[in-house]
């Protein structure tokens, strides 16, 4: 099947293991994602905060390239692209006059022909069939199921799991041997774009995710999103300060869980390009 | 104030949010991660919109809640009207950007937002070192993130070049035809 696949910035750079683990996995699936050509920004939260026209044109630019390429599905697994990318589809397609407005400043037409999937969408529809016989190596830990703001916000829009206590990631999860605990921080925000102007803020709301998940057993957190991941990883000093007891468990992303669960190596999946230690033992018994 | 001049008029035109919708309930307020760190909680804001009033209108603009708003979306997604304030923080920060009255505390997000929107329009894709570079000397926070750097390059997180896209002329193209038209001063 031909599916496109839009990285974004973050999966080109700071989360590369996000993009290495998501292609690991789709090799191991034999599934074939095809990078959209010459593919832009979405503008992320610097361009709806600043210009309405801005943040729809420069996702709109990607819709219209990848359906000019012959993409029907696209995956995007950034959180923050994914979400971007299904609102300017949405509000483009539900409003002739501003779907004319936004393809003149982008000078490409757009008829509406492509269907934008998160990661957890990509596995359900295309691995989880294969996922149990794939299995080798369970994934036996408690794991935090943490799903963050963008891809169940807005639910009018995205039409995608429980709002407040979404359950995908969960399922998927328990498939490969994992048991996700119940816990309050499924859909808190962890700070997201004020990761480098407000490090203090992100340091207090993440440490409120991750104390949360520490109190409740998690030997892990599991994510979907390269700002999430980031945050609860790369900022952990900024983190323990907020903390009294400072918290060592590690964030995966859910590829390279999978990915670990059906026997790709730690090196593959990008875990050493993680500021917090994956002390898992089936990732030290790789590395030994 | 004539009613038209008012943000609440201009905001329903251009983005069909009607805040007299909003009954004070409180439940986005209650919600919102960052509320204890606003001027101004987000029922508040509405409130203050309601009352069509020049100065009140100028305390929104010009307040910190508006820059530091996660656009999390927790307050929709829990608002019994529905009422769309995620749409209306947007709007709210562009006025705010056009009549220049940026919050003094909020000017580092801003500042961000624009090295961020810079690099993209240079290269059409994020270059993270020309990002952080041009952020530093916006804000003169020369000492952010020096302990994370060099460990991210380490780590091959970050690239030492742009990336550029081939049509960086059309990324170009678009920033002329979109914020550049309202906003003289370029990103």
């Amino acid at each position: 099947m031909r599916i496109g696949f839009y990285p974004g910035c973050s999966l080109n750079g700071t989360s590369r293991e996000y993009n290495e683990s998501v292609q690991a996995l789709a090799k191991a699936m034999n599934i074939d994602l095809i990078e959209i050509k010459d593919w832009s920004c979405c503008g992320a939260t610097a361009a709806h905060s600043m210009s309405k026209e801005l943040s729809l044109a420069l996702p709109a630019r990607i819709l219209a390239l990848a359906e000019k390429q012959g993409f029907e599905e696209v995956v995007v697994p950034c959180a923050s692209c994914y979400n971007r990318l299904s609102v300017t589809n949405h509000e483009i397609m539900h409003n002739e006059e501003l779907k004319d407005k936004v393809l003149t400043a982008v000078g490409m037409p757009y008829f509406g022909n492509v269907k934008i999937i998160n990661v957890l969408q990509l596995i359900e529809k295309y691995m989880v069939g294969q996922l149990s016989e794939k299995v080798t190596h369970p994934f036996a830990h408690q794991v935090a199921c943490y799903y963050g703001c963008l891809l169940v916000r807005p639910h009018k829009i995205l039409q995608f799991d429980r709002l407040e206590d979404p359950q995908s990631m969960d399922q998927i999860l328990s498939l490969i041997g994992a048991t996700p605990i119940d816990w309050a921080f499924k859909t808190e925000c962890c700070g997201a774009g004020l990761s480098v102007a407000r490090t203090d803020l992100v340091g207090r709301l993440s440490g409120n995710i991750l104390k949360d998940a520490d109190d409740r057993g998690a030997e892990a957190v599991i994510v979907a999103c390269p700002m999430c991941h980031s945050n609860l990883d790369m900022r952990r000093s900024a983190i323990n300060k907020n903390l009294e007891k400072p918290v060592d468990i590690p964030v995966l992303y859910i590829t390279q869980a999978l990915g670990l669960a059906i026997g790709l190596s730690p090196k593959e999946l990008g875990l050493q390009r993680h500021f917090v230690k994956v002390n898992l033992k089936e990732v030290e018994a790789c590395q030994r | 104030m004539e009613n038209k001049k008012c943000i609440s008029f201009g905001l329903e035109r251009k983005t069909g949010v009607n805040v007299s919708h909003c009954y004070q309930c409180g439940k986005c307020t209650a919600g919102c991660a960052l509320a204890s760190d606003m001027d101004l909680p987000p029922s508040y804001i509405m409130r203050l919109l309601q009352t069509k009033n020049a100065e009140n209108d100028h305390r929104v603009l010009s307040s910190n809640a508006i820059w530091i708003c996660l656009n999390c979306e927790n307050c929709i997604a829990r608002c019994p009207k529905e009422v769309d304030i995620p749409q209306v923080m947007d709007y709210l920060r562009e006025e705010s950007r056009k009549k220049q009255c940026i919050n003094e505390k909020s000017r580092s997000i801003v500042a961000f937002h624009s090295s961020f929107l810079h690099s993209v329009k240079q290269n059409g894709r994020l270059y993270e070192m020309g990002l952080i570079a041009e952020y530093k000397a916006r804000t003169l926070n020369l000492l952010q993130d020096v302990n994370v750097a060099p460990s991210m390059l380490m780590k091959g997180k970050l690239h030492l070049l742009p990336e550029q896209i081939k049509d960086t002329k059309k990324i170009q193209t678009i920033f002329k035809r979109t914020i550049e038209i309202k906003d003289k001063r370029k990103v």
